[in-house]
């Protein structure tokens, strides 16, 4: 065995170039799975990281209200409290269009939204200075607002100097009463996450002079219970409003369970395309080694006439298939590794060589040589030694 | 007896035609012996030779080579036997030419499951004998024609086989240094080595004690080589 293993090597380094070129497959091949595989590792966590940003824990409520048939918000906050046990929070959601101004600002980018006191809660967002939009705010229809970190710099130039301030949106103005905390500090840009600007729902709705709320935003007690949560909500809704037609629930739980069945595949696929760059260069493996066994005839029979036996050279043979495409294998994954923590160091995704993509794209390549390997040595091995060394 | 053959025949197909190379032949060969066997090309020497050295097997008949039927055995026995009974010496030397000479000697031992060290011991122990001891870390290519037939003579006498069978050992080289291997033949033969030498010169067959002529795959003279000077 270790004999074979000094002949294999012994017969790689003798044909460097031949063997280099049949190695480039193997190289390319490995190289491919792994730089393929944990591209799209890190793009699944990069999104599932936003996901959950975004939180695994809510989904949110759309109505289509009819006169006849409708669910208010009074009705909402019932089913929440009588679900209390998976749910945590609810939010009516109004947007409010037109832009925020302040005395000659005006921010085009800046979402608009009528929330509940909840609805900081529900995001998982902090204060940074002042207060929360409060319960009597809301009874009141009271003009107040909270305000995002990028809007309150942007406008006031600290988030101190906005409190107190009058933003007017629309034809009304609204006293800034508090600024939440940056959320994406690296990222603080016009529309970004910390460019928004919250108000009682009440008043929203009394601006856009609709008395009904449509939208919710409502927060499970865990993402575990998002499910239990959804069909409870689904099975009230059916109740109240008889159609399927007239709410739809969107959970963001489930939208990243589906986007990490989908992506799972496509690394799958894709995994599986470069597997067949590395099928390819098996072939090429077992064509060198096939003329390799041709070229060395003689050296076969000199073996066999004295005293080979077929299992020698068919593991001499296969272990210098085997050897060929492991040393292929190590450095497609030193290139594949390099290549892929290249990647990560200058992109925003979280790149490194997937461990698991780098042990299985190796076996293979062993797995390969040994597999493709082993049609040429059997030739060697039942050469009959008389013609091997008549051979020239 | 050493070797038995007892009316062996070895018939080749070729195309559809059947070509007898060997036709009932039999002899015996008993240990110490010096057998020439000579014959021109095409008479059925080289089949015989192959049978001889369990290289192949005869179509019919029975060889017994130690006490064991060769004739039966498969590919991986005959490749046992070869290993335990058979030292080759080839015409081209058949050396592998990129291992030294010390990897060369140690070949028929590496087969027989020697361990590394004794391998080592037994082949610089030939090697001394045959005077290239010097040279073990030589490429074969490095030494002349005469240095390297003696190099695959000590890889012959390497495993301590029973026979060593030498195809045409002094073909590929000059007059003094194929006098110098046929000297090196006699003594190990002196020694007490069974040396079976196959050749087409009848000047070489002379050298042994005994001579076995071929003639169209059948035995046409089998004697003492003063016999053999005599009719030739």
């Amino acid at each position: 065995m270790l004999q074979s293993c000094k002949l294999a090597i012994k017969s790689i380094a003798a044909n460097k170039m031949r063997s280099f070129l049949t190695m480039l497959g193997i190289i390319i091949g490995v190289a491919s799975v792994i730089i393929l595989v944990s591209l799209v590792n890190a793009y699944m966590s990069y999104v599932t990281q936003s996901f959950a940003r975004m939180g695994a824990n809510q989904m949110t409520v759309t109505l289509r209200n009819q006169p006849s048939r409708s669910v208010t918000e009074d009705e909402m906050y019932a089913f929440l409290e009588a679900n209390a046990d998976v749910f945590d929070y609810i939010s009516p959601t109004v947007s409010v269009s037109g832009s925020v101004r302040y005395q000659t600002d005006t921010m085009d980018y800046t979402g608009v939204t009528g929330v509940s006191e909840d609805y900081l809660d529900i995001k998982d967002y902090t204060i940074e200075i002042g207060r929360n939009i409060q319960y009597s705010d809301i009874v009141g229809r009271q003009k107040v607002a909270l305000i995002g970190y990028f809007t309150a710099t942007e406008l006031f130039g600290t988030p101190a100097a906005a409190i107190g301030q009058q933003l007017k949106l629309g034809d009304s103005y609204f006293t800034v009463e508090g600024v939440v905390a940056a959320q994406d500090e690296d990222n603080l840009e016009a529309g970004g996450t910390d460019d928004f600007v919250w108000i009682p729902y009440s008043t929203a709705s009394k601006m856009s002079r609709n008395a009904n709320m449509g939208s919710y935003i409502m927060a499970a007690k865990s993402p575990d219970e998002v499910a239990a949560a959804k069909s409870a909500l689904e099975d009230f809704l059916e109740e109240e409003l008889k159609s399927s037609s007239l709410y739809r629930i969107t959970a963001m739980g489930e939208m990243l369970d589906q986007l990490n069945t989908m992506i799972a595949m496509l690394s799958a696929g894709l995994g599986g395309i470069a597997g067949i760059s590395l099928l390819v260069a098996g072939v090429g493996v077992m064509n060198i080694m096939l003329v390799s066994v041709t070229e060395r005839t003689r050296e076969i029979g000199i073996r066999k006439a004295l005293g080979a036996k077929r299992g020698v050279i068919l593991q001499q043979f296969i272990i210098e298939a085997a050897t060929t495409s492991m040393l292929g294998g190590l450095v497609g994954i030193v290139i594949g590794g390099a290549a892929t923590s290249a990647v990560g160091a200058l992109s925003d995704l979280p790149a490194t060589p997937t461990p698991m993509a780098v042990a299985v794209s190796f076996a293979v390549s062993v797995c390969i040589g040994v597999f493709f390997g082993f049609a040429p040595a059997n030739k060697a091995a039942k050469l009959n030694p008389i013609d091997a060394l008549r051979s020239e | 007896m050493l070797i038995e053959l007892d009316n062996i025949s070895k018939v080749y197909r070729m195309g559809t035609e059947e070509v007898k190379a060997n036709d009932g032949i039999s002899l015996s060969i008993a240990e110490g012996e010096f057998v020439a066997i000579v014959g021109k090309s095409g008479s059925g020497k080289s089949t015989l030779m192959n049978i001889l050295g369990a290289l192949d097997v005869p179509t019919s008949g029975k060889y017994l080579l130690g006490g064991e039927d060769v004739g039966k055995m498969k590919d991986d026995q005959l490749a046992g036997i070869r290993n335990r009974m058979v030292g080759f010496i080839f015409q081209q030397y058949n050396l592998l030419p990129k291992s030294t000479l010390i990897e060369n000697v140690e070949l028929p031992l590496l087969y027989a499951g020697l361990s590394a060290r004794k391998r080592r011991e037994a082949a610089m122990a030939v090697l001394e004998k045959v005077g290239l001891a010097d040279k073990w870390r030589n490429f074969p290519n490095q030494l002349s024609g005469g240095q390297q037939q003696r190099a695959s003579i000590a890889r012959a006498l390497a495993g301590s086989p029973s026979i060593i069978l030498a195809d045409e050992p002094t073909g590929a080289l000059d007059s003094k240094t194929g006098t110098e291997v046929l000297a090196m033949l006699k003594a190990l033969n002196e020694e007490g080595k069974t040396i079976i030498i196959i050749t087409h010169d009848k000047q070489i067959a002379l050298q042994a004690k005994r001579v076995v002529r071929i003639h169209d795959g059948k035995i046409d003279f089998d004697g003492d080589v003063n016999e053999y000077a005599a009719v030739m």
